[in-house]
C-alpha cells in the first residue's frame, strides 16, 4: 500500500514551506521588482508568519480537509495581493479531494494536488506559458500523475514533481507574461523568472524534503 | 432597496468612494467598504472575509451589489460570494463597472428603488461615458 501521509506530516511540510518562503523574502521581492509591483515577498512572508503561528497554535485537529480548510482561511486573509485569494483556493480546494479522514495515500495525495491546480485555474483564468504559477504547479501535478500511473515510491513521485516545477519555474524566465501585473510589460517581462511560480516551487520542494524523509517516525 | 459594497486594495480610497456614493444616495441605501486587509488596513490588498462582513453589514433581500477597484479584488470578492449561503449568493452581483464612476452612479439608482440587474446595467454603462466634452 505504500506511505500514508497524516495531519501531522502535512502540518511539517507547510512548517517547512512557510520557513523556506521567509528565507526567500528578499529573493521573492527582487524577483517581484523586475516584473511587478515588489510586493509577493512581503505579503508572502506576513501570510506565512501567520500560517506559522496557525499551525503552531491551533487544536490539532486529526482530520485532513478540516487542516487544509484552516490552512486555506489563513492565506486568504493574512497574505493580501493575489498570492493570497490564489493560494488559499489552492488548499480550499485541495480540501475536497477525497481522504482516508486522518490520512491520504500516494494516489490521494496526487489527487489532492489536483484538485488545488483546477481550482487554482478556475479563480485566476491562467493556462500555462502565461508565467504564472501555473507554470510550476501544473507540470508538477501531471509529473505526480505520471509517476504514480507507473506504481512509483512516494520518493520517486516527489521526486518527480520537484524536478518538474523546478523546470516550470525556470521555463517562466523564457516567457511573456500575460497575466497579473508583469502582463502589462508584455515582451520586457522576458528574462524574468517569475515570483509567483518561484514561491509555487518551494511547495514541491518541500513536499519532496520533509514527506520523503518522515517515512520512519 | 439594494445595498452597495466598496472594495478596493486600499481602505482609505474604498472609504473615499463610499462617502461620495452616500452623497449621492442620501441615507437610505445601505453602503458598506472593505479595503485592505482584515487586521491591517493599512496594508494594501484585498480580504474575502472583510468583503464577507461587509456584504453581510448591507444584507437585503432586494440584493447586493459589489463595485471593486482592479486584480486581486475581483477574486477576493468571488471567494467571499462563495462562502455566502446560496440563496443569498443568488442575490449579489460582482459588477464590472469603474469603481468610482459605478458606485455614483449605482447610488444614485439603488435610492430610486431600482432592482439589483437594472442597477448594475446603468453602473456598467458608466465605462462609456465620456469624461471630456469634446470626445463624442
Amino acid at each position: 500500500m505504500g506511505q500514508e501521509i497524516t495531519v501531522t506530516q502535512l502540518r511539517r511540510w507547510l512548517l517547512a514551506y512557510a520557513a523556506r518562503i521567509i528565507e526567500n523574502e528578499d529573493h521573492l521581492t527582487e524577483l517581484d521588482t523586475a516584473i511587478g509591483d515588489a510586493d509577493h515577498g512581503v505579503n508572502m512572508r506576513r501570510g506565512m508568519g501567520k500560517l506559522q503561528e496557525r499551525l503552531q497554535d491551533e487544536e490539532q485537529t486529526e482530520d485532513i480537509g478540516s487542516f487544509l480548510r484552516s490552512v486555506a482561511m489563513t492565506l486568504i486573509s493574512g497574505v493580501g495581493g493575489a498570492a493570497g485569494p490564489l493560494y488559499g483556493t489552492f488548499f480550499l480546494r485541495a480540501a475536497t479531494s477525497p481522504t482516508n479522514g486522518s490520512s491520504v495515500d500516494l494516489a490521494q495525495l496526487t489527487q489532492m494536488f489536483r484538485f488545488g491546480l483546477d481550482g487554482l485555474q478556475q479563480r485566476g483564468k491562467a493556462q500555462t506559458d502565461d508565467k504564472t504559477m501555473i507554470d510550476t504547479i501544473q507540470p508538477a501535478v501531471e509529473a505526480m500523475e505520471a509517476a504514480l500511473a507507473t506504481q512509483q515510491s512516494t520518493a520517486v513521485v516527489l521526486a518527480a514533481a520537484r524536478q518538474a516545477a523546478h523546470l516550470g519555474m525556470k521555463h517562466t524566465i523564457e516567457i511573456e507574461a500575460r497575466k497579473g501585473r508583469a502582463s502589462y510589460l508584455g515582451p520586457h517581462s522576458i528574462g524574468h523568472q517569475d515570483p509567483g511560480a518561484t514561491s509555487a516551487y518551494f511547495l514541491f520542494e518541500t513536499a519532496a524534503e520533509v514527506f520523503t524523509k518522515t517515512g520512519a517516525d | 432597496m439594494i445595498g452597495l459594497v466598496i472594495v478596493s486594495h486600499s481602505a482609505k480610497l474604498a472609504q473615499g468612494v463610499h462617502e461620495l456614493a452616500a452623497q449621492m444616495a442620501g441615507d437610505q441605501v445601505g453602503i458598506s467598504d472593505a479595503g485592505g486587509l482584515s487586521d491591517d488596513s493599512e496594508t494594501f490588498g484585498t480580504d474575502a472575509f472583510k468583503i464577507l462582513s461587509a456584504i453581510e453589514e448591507v444584507w437585503c433581500d432586494d440584493g447586493v451589489l459589489v463595485l471593486m477597484d482592479l486584480g486581486s479584488a475581483v477574486m477576493s470578492a468571488e471567494i467571499a460570494l462563495e462562502m455566502l449561503p446560496e440563496q443569498q449568493r443568488q442575490n449579489c452581483l460582482l459588477s464590472n463597472a469603474p469603481l468610482v464612476e459605478g458606485a455614483i452612479v449605482a447610488a444614485l439608482h439603488a435610492s430610486l428603488g431600482e432592482p439589483l440587474q437594472a442597477v448594475n446595467r446603468v453602473a456598467e454603462a458608466a465605462l462609456s461615458a465620456p469624461k471630456l466634452a469634446n470626445t463624442s
